[in-house]
């Protein structure tokens, strides 16, 4: 009889399991993928490139090492770039956070136009006009927001604007990796 | 008859090449490649749909890389390579066999192997206990007959039982 029960109770079992992957899945965004190079927290690609503001200046991936920052690629033609970039703003201008700009498939002219209306947050901004450091770096679509660590590798991406809830997680995660480099370096 | 056959070519799947990318090939086996190449890499930005069929920009920049490294003579593995290496696995949409696909690859053989051991198993008891009834279908009292039935019973309600049946077959 009690083995009779048991049976009895196979679909209610199998029902709840479908019940908890579908509860699951309805919280993932099927749209988000993983960035590669944050999971295996690759050094962000080898480039030489000019800087926007300065076509004269050759920026390289070392441009970007020294402290843990954040890396946002951006674009004239994307309207989400727009609207964080007074978040943007903020963040830098205000709050110090040190910010690097990837100018994504853009005009140089209409990106310094832009800098100039809106203000600029960027410690630099690399021209990446073909798209090339972007394809490296598996950029989908503008903006994304990635958190580089002191050695510039690339810890955490973000992809979409940049926004008060975003914030708080990203400075999660730049917390995390200064503490986590701090402690490496008094080993 | 004409037009049967007119609307039966309106059912024919036109397989366009939906992005005209002027791509020159020095050497045909490249461009079997890449078109090939194209249909199992999954556009990163437009989910469902492969390079070949995608007009975003992110498609035909990644059309673009995969023309260069065949062009540089690289294989296969090379360009699928690459594009793992930044997109991850999602761009491909024959996914690899490894310890995280084992279960996409052979759950379904494993599922259906229950199955079929479910099926055999319920089918035999099936046969077991049809025979044992049949072998002990002597008597026509119908209580007897429902002796599996009333194993459980409270005595009131194996009377009761009696009675309704008796009802049953007075009628």
């Amino acid at each position: 009889m009690s083995k009779r029960k048991l049976v009895v109770f196979i679909p209610l079992l199998v029902f709840l399991l479908l019940v908890g992957f579908f509860g699951v899945g309805l919280y993932l965004d099927p749209r988000e993928l993983p960035s590669e190079l944050a999971k295996h927290q690759r050094p962000v690609p080898d480039f030489t490139l000019p800087s926007v503001t300065d076509p004269s200046r050759i920026v390289t991936q070392d441009d970007l090492k020294g402290e843990v920052s954040l890396l946002n690629v951006w674009a004239t033609w994307c309207p989400t770039c727009k609207e964080e970039h007074d978040f943007l703003n903020i963040l830098a201008l205000e709050q110090g956070v040190r910010i690097f700009g990837i100018n994504y498939k853009d005009d140089p002219v209409k990106a310094r136009e832009w800098l100039r209306r809106y203000k600029d947050p960027y410690q630099l901004v690399i021209l990446d006009e073909s798209g090339k450091l972007g394809l490296d770096m598996g950029v989908y679509g503008a903006p994304e927001t990635y958190v580089l660590d002191a050695e510039g590798r690339i810890r955490y991406r973000h992809v979409g604007a940049v926004d008060a809830n975003v914030w708080h997680k990203l400075q999660q995660v730049m917390a995390s990796v200064e503490q986590e480099q701090q402690s490496g370096e008094g080993l | 008859m004409k037009r049967l056959i007119l609307s039966l070519l309106f059912l024919l799947p036109l397989s366009a090449q939906a992005t005209i990318d002027a791509f020159e090939f020095s050497d045909p086996e490249y461009e079997t490649r890449f078109h090939q190449l194209n249909h199992v890499l999954r556009c990163p930005k437009c989910q469902n749909q492969n390079i070949s069929d995608s007009d975003a920009p992110l498609a035909a920049d990644l059309r673009h890389e995969v023309y260069r490294m065949l062009e540089e003579g690289r294989s296969d593995d090379q360009v699928v390579d690459f594009m793992v290496t930044r997109y991850g696995d999602f761009v491909l949409y024959r996914p690899r066999v490894n310890s995280m696909t084992w279960v996409l690859w052979y759950g379904p053989y494993v599922l259906l192997g229950i199955g079929i051991f479910v099926i055999v198993l319920i089918s035999h008891k099936r046969r077991k206990s049809a025979s044992e009834t049949h072998q002990s279908k002597s008597k026509p009292d119908p209580v007897t007959t429902t002796g599996t039935l009333d194993a459980g019973l409270s005595p009131e309600e194996a009377a009761r039982l009696k009675k309704l049946l008796q009802q049953d077959s007075d009628t």
